[in-house]
């Protein structure tokens, strides 16, 4: 549990250790995990009609022991060990490879993200064909890829939005999720009670393209008002003060009843064809389609593939007007920012605007994905706005590399499609304890991925520093070879 | 005024356990200037291993005091010693390597830190609440009015008691050791300047693991005391209270050890003052505007120094 060495400003200095230090060190963490695991894991309490009783586990405290001390053990030997360390450690080896691997990755960089592009919108296809011919993937219908898939999307576009504050503008923000909440509570509210009361009925069908760019202005609205207040605050103040505004506007959707009813939540309208509904009836998209054009059956694939089709747009609109803004005098004010902010000030730069805009464009992406997220499921209610959302979405931003669009997607698509593997992963209840399914570690294993992230590579896995204005010539820093602390 | 009387006796027992862990926030706060965030679920740890050992021992309301007493104190050396070594290795894990890395670094390393608590604790233990009977029952009724044809009782339950008489006591020997002792000076010489110290040939990284050390017993005991006046405990009760006792670390000034008692007491009366006579529902609301409110208005907290930025 506890590094061997003393790390003062940054970076191991290696020590070698000997095998009789080694092993006392290791002595050393078997007493430490020992408090640890012993009264959580190995007493195990239940509650059952009332009665609690516990068992004690200690089988399972000493195998999770024992594998905490092999894998420090291991760590001294292959990691930590100068020797293994020179011919495994990159940092050692990538003084010299380092230029090649920059070019490689110059090369194949822009490719990555066209391939991406056609793979998203080739995806749906690619899936009725195989559906059509026969090939399915194990217990994935194509309905449920398609599926999986929009929902990733929503947190590869939440993810966008939330870089834009938190990798661009270096602003952490453990709230993001109440605007999504803004988002889609505005679609619900609006498309349910006052576009009807307003407009008549017959605009509900159309309310999502109206209320959209509402539920957007909206979310900016808000991410407005939560910045103004908390401009000058600190890094971790700021964290704060974000997370209580998130806390604030879970609990008064909770218990503003009359407005928001509350816990129950509000049924929605799903998502339509520009006005025409996916179901099986005279004037729904499948009726509409063989009158007019061509003989088209219902299916409900349909439905899902245009839901995916329209995440997709907004994501890429996301990606982008991101893109894009990187390139304006805020963008560049932004990275800025993030980089040293007494420097910005001092050249004159506006923090005041600089922030508030890229809390504003990023709550506005969460408001649009928030509104989406209603569509899509035909119900809101708070329980979906928790606190861990937040986490979960900054985690994607962090294992995408703070600031790199291509990066949140990997990680999105890493993180979400790992949730589902763990729900498939039935053989590994024959491992786990009794009364676990695979499915309950999933977070657990998100939070281990944000510390261990931080702790070995920073800057993410897909790591590449382009400055967006440059002199004369192009130069890619890799994020190795950035000394922390100084961009 | 009895109501608010007994508002009064609620608000300081609360406040008492905010303040308790308010201390570890401002501790580490003042030492290295990073939030642990993950305080919140040490705290949460505590009353847990509370829970735990209790519940193996076997204690109820009906044991012989002296059994109470006794077990009593196992377990609040046990739960000290497990959140103890849990900060403890959080610090090393988690905070130490990240020292000299990039701003953002330590605090998102917190978060996911808090997350594994949270979902470590969750999986060990099922997700639900636990309550058990309360073991330390009765009270002492201070006052007696009559409204209407009913009594209203002013009552102090000898719980309170023990959790406002026992804060204090650690307080003085808490306050004694950062005040008298040599590692207090260590801690106090940290936290003016951490290079002059490591001169003067402080251990600094010493220090900070004690500095862990010691908000994880502190916020152990308030997980105690929070376990046993609410009889009920599960993986989530770190979160509020975290951001609760942060904002009282806040509101008495961050790095001011009595500012984060004072900022508990605070928080604790204005939190049972919102219930008693706005609505309950909004409790934490309330509390959480005080957070911004205070972080806009006064980020310097009561007790502590305005923050300077140097360049």
């Amino acid at each position: 549990m506890s590094a061997p060495v003393k790390s003062g400003s940054g970076g191991f200095e290696t020590k070698i250790l000997s095998n009789a230090q080694i092993a006392k060190d290791l002595f050393y963490t078997a007493l430490i995990t020992f408090p640890i695991l012993v009264p959580i894991v190995a007493i195990r309490t239940q509650l059952d009609q009332g009665v609690l009783t516990w068992h004690s586990r200690f089988w399972l405290a000493s195998c999770l022991a024992l594998a905490v001390v092999i894998a420090r053990g291991l760590m001294h030997f292959l990691v930590w060990n100068p020797r293994a360390a020179a011919s495994l450690d990159v940092s050692a080896s990538a003084k010299p490879t380092s230029a090649k691997r920059l070019s490689l990755s110059d090369r194949i960089g822009p490719y990555v993200s066209r391939g991406l592009l056609i793979f998203g919108l080739l995806l749906p296809i690619v899936a009725h064909l195989g559906h059509a011919i026969g090939i399915e993937l194990p217990s994935f219908g194509e309905l449920r890829l398609v599926d999986l898939a929009t929902y990733i999307l929503i947190y590869v576009m939440l993810g966008w939005g939330l870089n834009v504050v938190v990798g661009l503008a270096g602003l952490l923000d453990l709230g993001y999720v109440a605007f999504y909440a803004v988002g889609a509570y505005s679609y619900a509210l609006l498309s349910t009670v006052y576009f009807p009361r307003w407009f008549g009925t017959g605009v509900v069908p159309f309310a999502f393209y109206i209320t959209m760019p509402i539920a957007g202005l909206l979310a900016a609205c808000w991410g407005v008002i939560l910045g103004f207040p908390v401009l000058r605050l600190r890094g971790d103040y700021l964290a704060i003060v974000t997370l209580a505004f998130g806390e604030i506007i879970r609990l008064v959707l909770i218990n503003w009843f009359s407005f928001t009813q509350g816990p129950q939540g509000i049924n929605v309208p799903k998502l339509t064809f520009f006005g025409l509904k996916f179901k099986d009836e005279p004037g729904g998209f499948a009726d509409f389609v063989s009158t007019h054009f061509f003989p088209l059956a219902y299916n409900r694939v349909q439905g899902y593939i245009f839901l995916y089709y329209v995440i997709l747009a907004m994501a890429l609109a996301t990606y982008f007007i991101t893109k894009k803004l990187r390139r304006l005098p805020i963008g560049r004010a932004w990275e800025a920012l993030r980089e040293d902010e007494i420097a910005c000030r001092s050249l004159g730069i506006n923090t005041t605007n600089t922030k508030l805009t890229a809390f504003a464009i990023g709550a506005m992406f969460g408001g649009f994905s928030g509104s989406f997220f209603a569509a899509r499921q035909g119900f809101v209610s708070p329980e979906s706005f928790v606190y861990i959302e937040s986490a979960l979405i900054l985690a994607i931003v962090v294992l995408g590399g703070l600031g790199s669009q291509i990066g949140i997607v990997f990680s999105a698509v890493a993180i979400m499609g790992s949730f589902e593997i763990f729900r498939e992963m039935d053989f590994m209840k024959a491992v786990l304890p009794t009364g676990t399914e695979p499915i309950q570690f999933r977070m657990l294993f998100v939070g281990l991925a944000m510390v261990l992230m931080m702790r070995f590579r920073p800057r993410g896995f897909v790591t590449k520093r382009e400055p967006t204005v440059y002199l004369k010539e192009k130069k890619a820093i890799s994020g190795d070879l950035v000394a922390e602390g100084h961009g | 005024m009895e109501y608010f009387l007994q508002q009064l006796i609620n608000g300081l027992t609360l406040g008492s356990i905010y303040g308790l862990i308010a201390i570890g926030y401002t501790m580490v706060y003042g030492i290295i200037g990073m939030i642990n965030f993950a305080h919140g679920d040490v705290f949460m740890v505590g009353s847990m291993t509370t829970f735990i050992v209790l519940l193996m021992l076997g204690v109820t309301g009906g044991s012989g005091p002296f059994i109470i007493v006794l077990a009593l104190a196992l377990v609040i050396a046990i739960s000290m010693a497990v959140a103890a070594t849990f900060n403890w290795a959080i610090e090393r894990v988690a905070y130490r390597p990240l020292r000299g890395s990039f701003r953002l670094a330590p605090l998102i390393s917190a978060i996911g830190m808090s997350i594994v608590l949270q979902e470590f604790v969750r999986i060990a233990q099922e997700g639900r609440a636990k309550p058990i009977q309360p073991i330390i029952i009765g009270k002492k009724i201070l006052m007696t009015k009559v409204v209407g044809n009913q009594d209203f009782n002013v009552t102090l339950s000898y719980m309170q008691m023990i959790i406002i008489l026992s804060t204090l006591v650690l307080m003085t020997v808490f306050t004694f050791i950062i005040q008298r002792t040599s590692l207090g000076r260590a801690q106090r010489a940290c936290e003016q300047d951490t290079k002059m110290a490591s001169l003067l040939g402080i251990n600094v990284d010493r220090t900070i693991s004690i500095t862990f050390i010691l908000g994880a017993v502190l916020a152990a005991f308030a997980g105690f005391m929070f376990f046993m006046y609410y009889n009920v405990t599960d993986f989530f009760v770190g979160f509020n209270a975290g951001i609760k006792a942060f904002t009282a670390a806040v509101l008495g000034g961050i790095g001011s050890i009595p500012g984060a008692m004072l900022g508990g007491l605070l928080i604790g009366f204005i939190e049972v003052m919102w219930s008693a006579y706005f609505s309950i529902e909004y409790k934490d609301v309330a509390a959480f505007t005080i957070l911004v409110l205070v972080l806009i208005f006064m980020p310097q907290g009561l007790l502590g120094k305005p923050e300077v930025e140097k360049i």
